[in-house]
């Protein structure tokens, strides 16, 4: 274990109708055995001590599963590390000396709340347009009477890993969503679950998903470099499979 | 902090034979008519398992469902990070199981401090929630020929666990998630992200509202309703360090015990024996590695307690497998309680591992050696990434270094065989009531408490309270939430006021060790009654010394964690009280003064085979002790045995 002496620059927004700037912190003794979170907690705690509020930023569950941290970190999403997020990389990653660049997600789709926290709640409304199976509860059948293949349930499962961090979008230079809508809809159309309402699933998802703001899909594969979640581009060959195939075959 | 006189509280737990019991309750209960739910509001606070499961089950049903979570999305809730599965009865492996021993095998796990009838709904239920989920698209694994896959878990000798990967909470979550956000977008759900509950707003007696905080704007709202559920989680960050999100918090439960709903065997939390262990002071939580992993993995400790030697290079008959040599008929899937126990024991002696001697090994070796690594990897990839993550250590290579941590809080509000708390109208479900896992929770079944409660549980018994009880319209206006509203305004101010020279984050570690040193793995009357005095002290310099910048009109993270922490202050002293006056050792619960001649929990069935309920009585009066027998007319009490 060693430590480190680092200078932060961190985007501090009092709020989303403010304006915004970078400020740079010099940080001392980050023990590399530190998360990155843990280190931004020992600058909060200094900053505290200084009387300068300390720098907002989203996180939960602290072990990479619940998609709440965010973060672009010297300009990749999450940081460095592959399939990673930032809650999980850890300091060992840099150096002593080193001059990190701390910025929030930046998309259209993804005001500023304040400093490093944005409102990805554009996520939670694609989901709303179809990311699902219409069934209530009470109606389903026994689980074992429809066997489903199990490379077909493992496909599935790759796509739905997806913890929803928005780690694609702001990777995207177009801030495009197609990787996250991409999972939901091939999770759903590998499984006969989701066969009824797949023509109108990927149909209504990609509507909502363009009137949030979301962008283009130009094949850069930014999306699948920054996921932490390893969901992969063929997500988002399946979805515009999905697409082609519901516009020509959907009465509307 | 004395304690007053005990009364015995009425579970209203059905009449008949425990096969009959929810039957009969189902149809005894009254129904809303289809055309009539649509008149009537309830609120679901949380967004987990329980809390998603309820308000997207609710509002299919028809009724108007309002539901808040603290988190930017309610897909993040802390269900999430669950791993390893969900048990479920339905003998898919052909190996002996049943309704029968899934709630005998929970009974048994939980010390028989659990409550028969609720235990045995839920293993009823249990078949039906794997359905359901399997419906909603849930990936869980499967075999070749494409059937669900099950494997097993602490506690059982069947395989009943069903899983999806690491990540079967995730998964679960994501399900119920998917349901609430097709209410919401049939506005049958309005949902406010972003909202921290400050209180229930109760009108005659009966809850009908919430007063939240909108974490960005700061304002205060209020939120009436016919009926709330609190599906809000549980309070194992009041040690600082756990296996739990940063968020979680007891706050919502602490404000409905302030307004009358009765906490419930706070004492009992679960420490779970597999945690990546601590590396330094600036630590900020605690990393689980499923439970799932001792299938495989064997734990062990040197047989010297001077040992220097690397891992690899110590040989077998130095190797103590003391799970293994203790237990030999659970070996390595013993519960957590009892191999949480072992391991401190271990480590107290002198034999523990690594640089703080707190640790144990968990050892895949002789997995690998017969299986291969490729199907340790299918198995296991995503753990042993996590753990490869933190500790940069390879554990296909050397084996992984595991310490027990604080996990799940088996005590909780008390409620009624329908989830309802001593507040009428109040329903408690999920990880923030206590009725279902006694005083140690067995590995796969949070995940299934919190959608029974959620998906068949709360939608009938949410029904009755609305058909049998009369709720006169009451708006937001009403005195009672003008005067909540105040009380929470009052509140940020003065906590803004102190402008001390504490951080919120040191006094919260500072809590964590007095919790974990004297109110941990074990405990003493001695240690439990020297934490109140320290925690009482604690709580007092908080008031005169905590430094929280800002303002209350914005995002003011700092301020979110005060309000958290000063319930915490509070809450910390009621778990050490219950703690001391429960003086026997059961499950998580284990009092030093109470143990038999092997060091195990010994129960003392003749004067604590009850629940301790506990009711609030002010700011400066001790809180009164109630109880709520504990009969066993199925499951006979019995000394616990796993050898």
């Amino acid at each position: 274990m060693s430590e480190l002496n680092l200078t932060l620059k961190v985007w501090r927004q009092a709020a989303h109708d403010a304006e915004g700037e970078f400020k740079t912190y010099r940080l001392n003794g980050v023990s590399t055995e530190m998360s990155f979170l843990e280190m931004l907690d020992v600058l909060n705690e200094q900053l505290i001590a200084e009387n300068e509020e300390p720098v907002a930023f989203d996180h939960d569950c602290r072990e990479g599963i619940c998609g709440m941290c965010s973060l672009m970190i010297n300009g990749q999403a999450h940081g460095p590390d592959n399939e990673t997020t930032t809650c999980q990389l850890h300091m060992r990653r840099f150096r002593d000396g080193d001059t990190i660049v701390i910025e929030p997600w930046r998309a259209r789709a993804f005001p500023v709340v304040r400093d490093l926290v944005v409102d990805r709640s554009a996520l939670d409304r694609v989901i709303a347009a179809g990311g699902y199976v219409s069934v209530n509860c009470g109606s389903a059948q026994d689980a074992n009477a429809l066997p489903v293949p199990k490379q077909d349930a493992d496909k599935a499962m790759d796509a739905a890993a997806c913890i929803g961090c928005g780690a694609c979008v702001a990777a995207c230079k177009n801030a495009s969503a197609m990787l996250f809508v991409g999972a939901k809809v091939s999770q759903m159309a590998l499984l006969p679950q989701g066969k009824p309402e797949r023509t109108a699933r990927v149909l209504n998802m990609v509507a909502r998903m363009d009137a949030e703001g979301f962008g283009a899909c130009t094949n850069t594969a930014e999306c699948e470099a920054a996921c932490p979640a390893a969901i992969s581009l063929s997500n988002i060959a399946r979805l515009n499979r999905e697409y082609f195939k519901a516009v020509l075959t959907s009465p509307r | 902090m004395s304690v007053v006189a005990e009364s015995t509280l009425d579970a209203k737990v059905p009449s008949g034979p425990i096969e009959e019991k929810w039957e009969k309750h189902r149809f005894e209960m009254k129904l809303v008519a289809p055309n009539n739910k649509r008149k009537f509001d309830v609120i679901v606070v949380g967004t987990g398992l329980a809390g998603a499961s309820a308000a997207a089950s609710l509002a299919e049903l028809g009724y108007n469902v309002t539901s808040l979570c603290i988190q930017d999305s309610p897909r993040r809730a802390h269900s999430i990070a669950a791993q390893g599965g969900i048990n479920a009865a339905k003998n898919y492996p052909n190996d002996g199981d049943s309704v029968m021993r899934l709630f005998y095998d929970t009974v048994k796990g939980g010390d028989y401090r659990s409550r028969e009838a609720n235990v045995y709904r839920l293993a009823q239920v249990s078949g039906s929630i794997i359905d359901q989920c399997v419906a909603q698209g849930v990936p869980f694994a499967r075999e070749y020929g494409g059937l669900l896959a099950n494997r097993t878990f602490g506690g059982a000798q069947v395989s009943r666990t069903f899983y999806a990967r690491g990540q079967t909470g995730q998964q679960l979550l994501l399900g119920a998630y998917g349901s609430l956000m097709r209410q919401v977008e049939h506005g049958k759900v309005k949902m406010f992200p972003r909202r921290e509950m400050l209180d229930v707003v109760v009108v005659d007696g009966v809850a009908r509202g919430v007063v939240a905080r909108n974490l960005v704007t700061g304002e205060i709202e209020s939120y009436a309703a016919h009926a709330v559920l609190l599906c809000t989680g549980g309070y194992g960050n009041v040690y600082y360090l756990s296996t739990n999100a940063k968020g979680c918090n007891v706050t919502a439960a602490w404000r409905a015990y302030k307004r009358g709903a009765y906490f419930a065997n706070p004492c009992y939390t679960q420490i779970h024996p597999t945690c990546i262990p601590v590396s330094g002071d600036y630590q900020s939580k605690l990393t689980l590695m499923s439970e799932s992993l001792r299938n495989d993995g064997r734990v062990w400790v040197s047989k010297a307690a001077d040992e220097t030697r690397r891992p690899r290079d110590i040989p077998e008959e130095d190797r103590d497998y003391y799970l293994e040599r203790r237990y030999p008929a659970f070996g390595n899937m013993v519960p957590r309680d009892v191999a949480s126990r072992a391991a401190k024991e271990r480590c107290d002696a002198g034999y523990g591992v690594g640089t703080t001697g707190k640790a144990v090994y968990l050892d895949f070796k002789d997995a690998i050696a017969r299986d291969g690594e490729d199907v340790i990897r299918q198995k296991y990839g995503n753990l042993f990434h996590m753990y490869q993550k933190i500790t940069a250590e390879d554990p296909y290579h050397v084996p992984m270094r595991i310490y027990p941590a604080v996990h799940y809080t088996m005590g909780g509000l008390w409620v009624d065989y329908n989830l309802e708390s001593t507040i009428p109208g109040l329903f408690v479900l999920g990880e923030a009531n206590f009725s279902d896992h006694g005083a140690n929770r067995l590995g796969a079944s949070a995940l299934m408490q919190g959608l029974a409660d959620g998906y068949f549980v709360a939608p009938y018994t949410v029904g009755n309270h609305l058909a049998s009880v009369k709720l006169p319209r009451v708006t937001t206006h009403h005195p009672a939430f003008q005067e909540a509203v105040v009380d929470a305004r009052n509140r940020t101010e003065k906590i803004l006021g102190v402008n001390g020279d504490r951080s919120v984050d040191s006094i919260h570690r500072q809590l964590g060790h007095i919790m974990w040193n004297y109110c941990g793995m074990s405990r003493s009357a001695e240690g439990l009654k020297d934490a109140m005095e320290q925690i009482r002290s604690l709580r007092e310099e908080f008031w005169q010394r905590v430094k929280v910048l800002g303002t209350g009109e914005a995002l003011n993270q700092n301020l979110e964690y005060a309000g958290r922490l000063a319930d915490f202050l509070e809450f910390g002293e009621l778990l050490a009280t219950d703690a001391l006056e429960r003086n026997e050792s059961c499950g998580g619960h284990f009092r030093e003064e109470y143990q038999t001649a092997e060091n195990e929990a010994k129960r003392d069935d003749e004067n604590y085979c009850h629940v301790a309920a506990w009711q609030y009585n002010g700011e400066d009066a001790a809180p009164t002790r109630h109880i709520e027998p504990l009969t066993f007319e199925t499951v006979k009490l019995t000394q616990r045995s796993y050898k």
